[in-house]
């Protein structure tokens, strides 16, 4: 009952919503960079939405399943491949065992999210299965995944399977807007931007600049200015904290972001926004809309919502087709 | 209206409460008791807390909070009142006391000498310096267990170093008026002036992080051989 790496990918770490209550000892939350994608995976499969994922960058991993069970890919579209021929994204698939799933070609998006039905054992370190590299504590031994690792899911689903894969006939279909608009709510250090720096970071597209990774995203575009001459005593920042560095470029904190900073906070990315951010790339454009923290916070809540009914619908079918074999 | 702090959002699931960009011991203290209270009344909506020199940050559930008429953000911020109200400064836990050795030997204090030079002081009148002052943890961040804590003597304050390098773990380093320890081997831009064979950091721990915000921290010397044979914590 397990599945085996027999190629490491760039980066492939074990992530869940990330850690909390831990911020005041300086241990960041980490988690899952696309938080949609990654619950997104465990609702279509029915499962707990807070459930562990494997989150893989390109080139990603090729996972051998020495047991069948029941995968689920979201999030970004790397030609996912089961015995040489492509499988679909945001649908169940039935693997059988001693089958390998890879991914060929990069496609789109940058972080695509493996959820399988039954759970790893692996052990919550401060309650949370989120891989923190830095403490090199949670997920998979605190590390990225490695040839040879193997990973252990409890109970084995019941799955008489004579093909390698079988795909399940419910499916979620993006909506594929492709904008590239960010929405923000202003940050406490808002007003320290000059006038003319709060209208260019208002007009402007900054583009994703390829010192970017799971810590943060560096943005290049026109420098901004700060009009208060002052210097940001340390003070909490988030995930999606846009902060002003002293050479007028931005910053955006993503998921292994610090739990303080010193640079003025200029913007915070709303919670609904930051998937989409997370599945870009180097020299991807990012527009800035502003929003209300009333509007941000009804999205969230929309959104959460969605995912729990969605969750619901196919843990029912999911039981049927389960109950049915 | 209170004059002595602002409420603001910090992002969507966050609020800030902030009191002034400077580091004050009255300020420090009165972040620490709203946290403290906070910290024990333990309120289910309440996600995490992050207390800075003279902020503090309330991450909440917003879904829970959430109205139909009213922001999570306007329900926290009213269900803070009351507390914010009885936060008179006062810690509500004992202060910690600790003392921690640290090894101000030259093959760990990369920066000390540079450092004396710059102060027109001898390594030893900065190793004493640092020595004499019982410092106060303000907050804890940057890495797992960082502590900033102050205010060092003026004659050693410095400015940080213009670019990063490499520090190890246990290095105690200098920055402004502040003194601190890193947790793990870091980019960093502290001025190292020696280091402490205690863990800061311990993922096998409950706890996993020495030291919290509050905490009383006194340093101690110890030679190069002490260094090498150290065992346990701090005293």
């Amino acid at each position: 009952m397990s599945l085996k790496i027999i190629r490491a990918g760039l980066l492939d770490t074990i992530q869940d919503p990330g850690r909390y209550r831990h911020q005041h000892q300086g241990i960041n939350p980490g988690g899952a960079m696309d938080c949609f994608s990654a619950a997104l995976a465990n609702a279509l499969l029915g499962k707990e939405l807070a459930s562990p994922t494997i989150e893989l960058h390109f080139p990603a991993a090729q996972v051998l399943f020495q047991q069948a069970s029941i995968i689920c890919l979201t999030g970004a579209y790397f030609t996912p491949m089961i015995s040489d021929k492509e499988v679909p994204l945001h649908q169940p698939i039935i693997i059988s065992n001693s089958t390998v799933l890879r991914f060929d070609k990069w496609g789109s998006g940058a972080r695509c999210y493996l959820s399988i039905l039954q759970n790893f054992t692996l052990d919550k370190w401060l309650n949370s299965y989120s891989t923190n590299l830095k403490g090199e504590a949670g997920g998979y031994k605190g590390r990225r995944l490695l040839k040879d690792d193997v990973l252990k899911f409890e109970n084995a689903a019941t799955l008489p399977i004579t093909k390698d894969f079988e795909t399940l006939p419910w499916q979620y279909r993006i909506e594929g807007t492709g904008s590239n608009e960010i929405e923000f709510i202003v940050g406490n250090e808002w007003s320290w931007l000059t006038t003319k720096s709060q209208a260019a970071f208002l007009n402007n597209e900054f583009s994703i600049s390829p010192v970017s990774d799971r810590m943060g995203f560096r943005l290049i575009g026109e420098a901004l200015e700060q009009g208060v001459n002052d210097s940001l005593v340390s003070s909490a920042v988030t995930f999606g904290t846009v902060q002003l560095l002293p050479n007028g470029q931005l910053i955006i904190l993503m998921a292994d972001h610090q739990t303080t900073g010193g640079y003025p906070r200029v913007a915070h990315i709303t919670t609904t926004h930051l998937p989409k951010l997370a599945q870009m790339s180097t020299g991807d454009k990012v527009k800035f809309v502003m929003t209300d923290v009333y509007s941000a916070e009804k999205k969230l809540v929309a959104q959460q919502n969605y995912l729990r009914a969605l969750q619901n619908t196919c843990n029912l079918k999911m039981q049927k087709r389960l109950n049915a074999n | 209206m209170n004059e002595e702090y602002t409420i603001s959002p910090l992002g969507d699931s966050a609020l800030l409460i902030y009191f002034r960009n400077k580091i004050d011991d009255a300020i420090n203290k009165k972040v620490l008791s709203i946290f403290n209270r906070l910290q024990k009344l333990s309120l289910p909506e309440i996600t995490d807390l992050i207390p800075a020199y003279s902020s503090l940050a309330i991450c909440y559930d917003v879904a829970a909070l959430h109205q139909k008429n009213a922001t999570a953000f306007d329900t926290m911020k009213n269900l803070l009142e009351p507390i914010l109200e009885a936060a008179d400064g006062q810690s509500l836990f004992t202060t910690r006391q600790m003392k921690i050795p640290v090894c101000y030997a030259k093959v760990y204090a990369p920066d000390l000498e540079a450092l004396a030079f710059d102060k027109n002081l001898l390594a030893e009148e900065v190793i004493g310096l640092h020595l004499a002052i019982t410092y106060r943890v303000y907050m804890i961040g940057f890495l797992p267990g960082f502590a900033y804590m102050g205010k060092v003597d003026n004659r050693i304050a410095t400015v940080r170093k213009t670019a990063p390098v490499n520090v190890a773990a246990g290095s105690v380093g200098i920055a402004g008026e502040q003194t601190g320890i890193y947790p793990f081997a870091s980019p960093g831009g502290w001025n190292i002036i020696g280091r402490t064979p205690i863990k800061l950091f311990d993922k096998q721990n409950k706890e996993p992080v020495l030291l919290q915000p509050g905490d009383e921290i006194t340093f101690y010397s110890i030679s190069e051989d002490e260094f090498e044979n150290y065992q346990g914590g701090p005293s």
